[in-house]
């Protein structure tokens, strides 16, 4: 099982990785933020489907991934001066301090996800939303409303020839991406993923059997918060900049209807939901364009991003009132659909 | 000293208006056990509806008044179509479909009324009254204290000394026992809604004047703070919203005050972060079942 998934996620890698030399630098930075977007998404999808708590503060994780990034790879880069090493090192350092940074709140929330349930989460994770901007300002160090620059990282000399600056942090996104969701498609299918259905099931068996419903929750939340902060780190090395505008409410919601359109608990599910998140943007700005020239700037300009929030947000609730399953449940076939947030027992 | 004095008047004024909103989450949490995550997006198109009516009119008392039906309208409308739609026995889809209806809602009037901030006058000055040397409240916060603690005298009174408030309160506690004794359960559902997002738009107009202005996300820190003095006062209790609304609103005054206005929503978070790790459930919970 285990060889299985580690192949196959090996495999899906490599055709995007290859497929990366297709793009052109445009693209290649838009699938820098897929793959961003996917590694946070999966944490998520695997947290609310297989265990039912919804977090609205994932957005707030990634962006602790990506002080973290910031921070230790703005000081190592900085430490080692002139060295043609300097940068990948502060690559390597700052994707750990992302870990450390996303992994430590993420065990905090844990801790409180454990003893809470259904709609406490979810509103103390909004609260954590909206407190994003007040500690970047409050916190020293954060640098307020204008976040932290991270340092470039260039192409190195050996694949100077093969690639632009676009394409190489398209590659290491993917890569990262991949270290991320690995181990949350092995969580799922291991002993533990079947910890957390036996939790969502029936809480009161489930600690019957001899599972700890406290730890199997705070496990799962740290596990998804690593995934969600080593986006955060992709996406500000990608952009060399944090602030936490980039990581407001909107962007939070996005993320879960991401995971919810996917298919709860779907990995697969969950790359289609990154898609959409990055894609429909682009796509609505893209049909606005074709327009004949007639709508006035303003009006274009507020239609900008709007929009395809709009559509988004009508997709969602298409979506889980008509098929809750998502995507994932359209394409596996219903005897072997797997079971999601929505079903509960016959409490 | 001085300065203490003033803070804790503006506090409790502003911690009228949270105590307000926290009852209208309350009031849906009592009709039919949901958490409203739409509340703050659906209030914030009522206080638009308002705007757009006082503009036109030239009265606030008029526009307060068609922020107020509008909002109504809205919880109608939101509970008979979206919320309709998902079941409610868990709450994963419910929230959801808040969500989006959120995004829709937010996004809606950002398209229609641009990103920026629009001011909103206080029908009464806000230059505070001064009482032997020490500025206290404006006439603005003496009419938020009085509109609040008189709408929620109302629906105290209305919930529990009328047959109506009976009527939505049985429905809401054993749906199927009230429907065989002849209380129609989905119209009592929806009228709580009604007037759930009717004072929740009353909170909102109240608000926005003492704020930077009407936005699309105006009263998405009035929600947050809300939900935290909602579960503080405990999600079933009128009297624990109003309590807790006051101190919450003390504690973001004078957090505002003496540190940063900036830490307020911190302080908050950390409060509701206590407070559900020693009560998860809330502070007034029963447990559902033995675990132990």
């Amino acid at each position: 099982m285990t060889r299985r998934i580690v192949l196959r996620a090996a495999l899906v890698t490599l055709v995007a990785l290859a497929a990366t030399f297709l793009l052109d630098p445009y693209w290649n930075f838009q699938v820098a933020r897929f793959a961003a977007c996917f590694a946070a998404v999966a944490g998520l999808t695997v947290l609310v489907g297989l265990t039912g708590q919804l977090s609205l503060g994932h957005s707030v994780l990634m962006a602790a991934g990506g002080y973290g990034y910031a921070f230790a790879a703005g000081s190592v880069t900085g430490a080692l001066g002139d060295s043609p090493a300097a940068p990948y090192a502060g690559l390597l350092a700052g994707l750990l301090g992302g870990l450390v940074a996303a992994g430590a709140l993420g065990a905090l929330l844990g801790a409180a996800a454990a003893r809470l349930h259904g709609p406490y989460l979810a509103g103390l994770t909004l609260a954590l939303v909206i407190a994003l901007p007040s500690a970047a300002v409050a916190v020293p160090g954060l640098g307020g409303d204008q976040g932290l620059g991270a340092p470039f990282v260039p192409v190195p000399d050996a694949l100077a020839a093969l690639m632009y600056v676009e394409h190489f942090h398209a590659v290491v996104a993917i890569v990262v991406a991949a270290a991320a969701v690995t181990p949350l498609m092995l969580l799922r299918a291991g002993r533990q993923g079947l910890r957390m259905r036996a939790v969502l099931g029936h809480e009161t068996a489930a600690r019957l059997s001899g599972v700890n419903p406290g730890l199997v929750k705070a496990g799962a939340f740290t596990a998804s918060s690593l995934a969600a902060g080593l986006g955060g780190a992709v996406i500000v090395m990608a952009t060399q900049s944090v602030s936490p505008g980039a990581f407001g409410l909107t962007f939070s919601m996005l993320l879960v209807v991401g995971a919810v359109i996917g298919g709860l608990g779907s990995i697969g599910g969950a790359a289609v939901g990154a898609a959409l998140v990055v894609l429909l943007p682009w796509a609505v700005e893209t049909v606005l364009d074709q327009l004949p020239a007639g709508l006035p700037p303003v009006l274009a300009q507020r239609l900008d991003g709007n929009l395809a929030v709009i559509l988004t947000g009508a997709i969602v609730i298409t979506v889980i009132a008509a098929r809750p399953g998502g995507v994932a449940q359209l394409l596996t076939p219903r005897t072997t659909a797997r079971p999601t947030a929505s079903h509960d027992t016959e409490r | 000293m001085d300065r203490l004095v003033f803070l804790v008047a503006a506090g409790l004024a502003h911690g009228a208006v949270l105590a307000l909103f926290a009852q209208s989450l309350v009031i849906v949490w009592r009709a039919n056990r949901v958490i409203n995550f739409a509340q703050a997006a659906l209030a914030v198109v009522a206080v638009y509806a308002a705007l757009a009516v006082t503009a036109v009119s030239g009265s606030w008392w008029l526009g307060a008044f068609a922020g107020v039906v509008a909002g109504g309208l809205l919880g109608a409308a939101a509970e008979r179509g979206p919320m309709r739609l998902v079941p409610t026995h868990t709450p994963l889809p419910g929230i959801i479909v808040a969500i989006g209806l959120v995004m829709i809602l937010q996004a809606g009037l950002a398209i229609a009324f641009g990103p920026e901030y629009q001011p909103v006058p206080a029908p009464l000055s806000e230059r505070p009254f001064v009482l032997a040397g020490i500025p206290v409240l404006s006439p603005y916060d003496l009419l938020v204290l009085v509109v609040a603690g008189l709408v929620m005298a109302a629906l105290a009174l209305g919930f529990t000394r009328t047959s109506l408030g009976l009527q939505l309160r049985a429905a809401a506690f054993a749906p199927e026992t009230a429907r065989l004794l002849g209380v129609r359960v989905s119209r009592m559902i929806t009228l709580g809604w009604m007037l759930s997002l009717a004072t929740a738009a009353l909170a909102g107009l109240l608000l926005v004047p003492t704020e930077l202005g009407l936005h699309p996300h105006a009263l998405d820190g009035l929600f947050v703070q809300a939900f935290a003095v909602a579960v503080i006062g405990g999600l079933d209790s009128p009297a624990g919203a109003l309590l807790a609304g006051l101190l919450v609103g003390v504690l973001v005054s004078l957090v505002s005050g003496y540190l940063v206005a900036a830490a307020a929503p911190l302080a908050v978070l950390a409060l509701l972060t206590l407070v559900l790790l020693v009560r998860p459930g809330g502070l007034f919970s029963a447990a559902k079942e033995r675990a132990a």
